[in-house]
């Protein structure tokens, strides 16, 4: 491998670059080790009949409140101890992260496709197109993000449904900005020149010429949204307003460790400590893949 | 003689942002298989006409008069639709930088078929047996290899080459080059020349040629149109105007030129006199300033 503008052998087909800086990307350290948590927590989620050691939702009144082992009156097979109605602490977080990963990637997604095609549409068009997707933008970004969520939920009725609803029409405008910004700047390149020269239409050069390069920033802030949508679904559920209180979720179990604290600091701090390291861990892989897929990095 | 493919009538055009003038009645003729130079200083308005000739003209220029009429229909008065399929299929363009003008995340395979595969519906077989035989025509070894590549994996001779096939794919009746050698190095310059020149007479093309380089004129254009500020200062076919030169600012343009079998003659700047002229003239002549 002498080539020194390639590193393969010329007989092989080229990796694509977007390829090729996803390689990069995982031996980003940031990368790796938020990548590596959100898989380890999606296998869990995924498979959280299987490894849940109890039914989340089995009460056991006369282990109420016990602790995880190593604290005195701790009870053998629950590793995390239990809450105050006796249900395990460990199998109700495992089938907590469903509701949470579900959440999280649904609505990035949601509001990525939302904001991305907006912002497209505004970077390319500008004039009047621009100016009333522009104002929509500074007139959302104005409302406190968390109370909008909760009156929008409180109107349309709780459930997963209308959290990731909720989500994705508050936090659009994220994607839309940096994806406007990011379309003006391709639409002034000298390929997208030519691409109008040949005839293409503006959605086919939108879709076929712009969107492959704005597509790593897109990935990287789908990453960090991921983590707010956590975020969010803990706070609606917090409140009482995500899924019905039967299922399982961090920010329901975090409602309830907080009312019994004084008896039981794990019921909080179990969920809490999750939480945490999940929205620690889509910041890392965002951050960590915004770093390795920077256009000025491209070359 | 046959009716010419590009016909310029006193196209002219002001900036939309301060109404400054940027073409100023400009009127050129382009027959059947011939280059025409378009040249002149930066500003002068070349990029200008070729934009309005490839119908890409940003909203920042507002066209206030003339025609630019190719094979008889006037291009600005053409509904975007149609005039999009008419540009896309019979006028080419061969960009000024082959290192921006190809899409990176896009392979050779996908940019040098988009016209084939956009105007005549072309699949993905015949597709690649065009790009194959586009790129053969263009000289290019292991043409399996490069239909798989990026542009980065290019070098610059190579990507100026895959956008001279892509610009042929289509058989276009008018080929816009902008400055298509003056990213290249001088060697790969000369090749590049040859095989535009060579293409052209294999096909047929007629070629407007926009270029500030003198030399570049000489080696490849039948005619000249000369522009200064947005003006035709002197046309004519390219051995009179380079030989016998009719206007002072050609003479002082051709003298401004480094001579390399005079090396001691020194260079030569443009007289201030012949700028001021030129813009006593351009105030004469009824043009808004």
């Amino acid at each position: 491998m002498d080539d020194a503008r390639g590193g393969w052998p010329m007989s092989e087909v080229a990796p694509h670059w977007i390829s090729e800086s996803l390689r990069a990307c995982i031996r980003d350290p940031k990368v790796a080790a938020g990548g590596g948590f959100i898989l380890f927590l999606l296998i869990l989620a995924l498979g959280a009949p299987d490894f849940a050691p109890k039914d989340p939702l089995e009460q056991d009144l006369i282990l109420g409140v016990t602790p995880p082992p190593g604290f005195a009156g701790a009870e053998p097979g629950y590793l995390l101890g239990t809450d105050d109605l006796g249900r395990d602490v460990l199998s109700r977080l495992i089938w907590g992260s469903r509701v949470a990963l579900t959440v999280a990637f649904v609505a990035a997604t949601l509001a990525a496709a939302l904001g991305a095609t907006l912002g497209l549409l505004a970077g390319w068009y500008r004039g009047w197109v621009d100016a009333t997707i522009s104002r929509l933008v500074e007139i959302w970004m104005a409302f406190p993000p968390v109370l909008l969520s909760i009156l929008l939920v409180a109107v349309v009725g709780p459930g997963v449904g209308s959290v990731i609803g909720a989500i994705a029409i508050i936090d659009w405008t994220r994607f839309c900005r940096v994806i406007r910004a990011e379309t003006m700047g391709q639409a002034k390149t000298d390929y997208v020149t030519a691409a109008r020269a040949i005839g293409f239409s503006p959605m086919r050069i939108l879709v076929r010429e712009i969107l492959p390069n704005v597509m790593p920033v897109l990935i990287a802030l789908i990453s960090l949204e991921m983590g707010i949508a956590v975020i969010v679904e803990a706070i609606l559920s917090f409140v009482g307003l995500s899924v019905s209180s039967d299922v399982p979720t961090w920010g329901g179990m975090i409602a309830q460790g907080r009312q019994i604290l004084h008896q039981g600091w794990w019921v909080l701090a179990a969920p809490l400590v999750a939480l945490f390291l999940t929205v620690l861990a889509f910041n890392l892989l965002g951050e960590g893949l915004r770093r390795s897929l920077d256009p000025v990095m491209r070359r | 003689m046959s009716p010419p493919v590009l016909a310029l009538s006193n196209l002219s055009a002001i900036s939309d942002r301060d109404r400054a003038p940027i073409l100023r009645n400009v009127s050129l003729e382009v027959a059947r298989g011939e280059t025409c130079g378009l040249v002149g200083e930066s500003g002068a308005g070349k990029s200008t006409i070729a934009k309005a000739i490839l119908g890409i003209l940003p909203r920042t220029i507002r066209v206030t008069g003339g025609e630019v009429k190719f094979e008889g229909a006037d291009l600005l008065k053409i509904e975007i639709g149609p005039l999009r399929r008419l540009i896309g299929e019979c006028i080419a363009l061969i960009p000024q930088d082959p290192m921006t003008a190809l899409n990176p995340a896009r392979r050779i395979e996908a940019q040098l078929t988009d016209g084939p595969r956009l105007w005549r519906g072309l699949d993905a077989t015949a597709a690649r047996a065009l790009a194959l035989r586009l790129l053969d025509e263009v000289h290019i070894r292991d043409p399996d290899r490069v239909l798989r590549s990026f542009p980065h994996e290019l070098s610059g001779g190579m990507r100026q080459r895959v956008l001279i096939a892509a610009a042929f794919a289509l058989e276009p009746r008018l080929i816009v080059a902008d400055e298509p050698t003056t990213a290249l190095d001088v060697t790969v310059q000369k090749q590049i020349l040859r095989l535009i020149r060579n293409m052209q007479s294999a096909h047929g093309t007629s070629v407007v040629f926009v270029t500030h380089d003198l030399g570049v004129v000489a080696q490849i254009c039948d005619h000249v149109t000369l522009l200064f500020a947005g003006r035709v200062i002197e046309a004519g076919s390219a051995s009179r105007l380079l030989d016998r030169p009719a206007h002072p600012y050609t003479r002082a343009l051709l003298e401004a030129c480094p001579r390399y079998d005079r090396p001691d003659a020194g260079l030569r700047p443009i007289p201030e006199s012949v700028i001021a002229d030129l813009y006593a003239e351009l105030g004469q002549s009824g043009a808004t300033p």
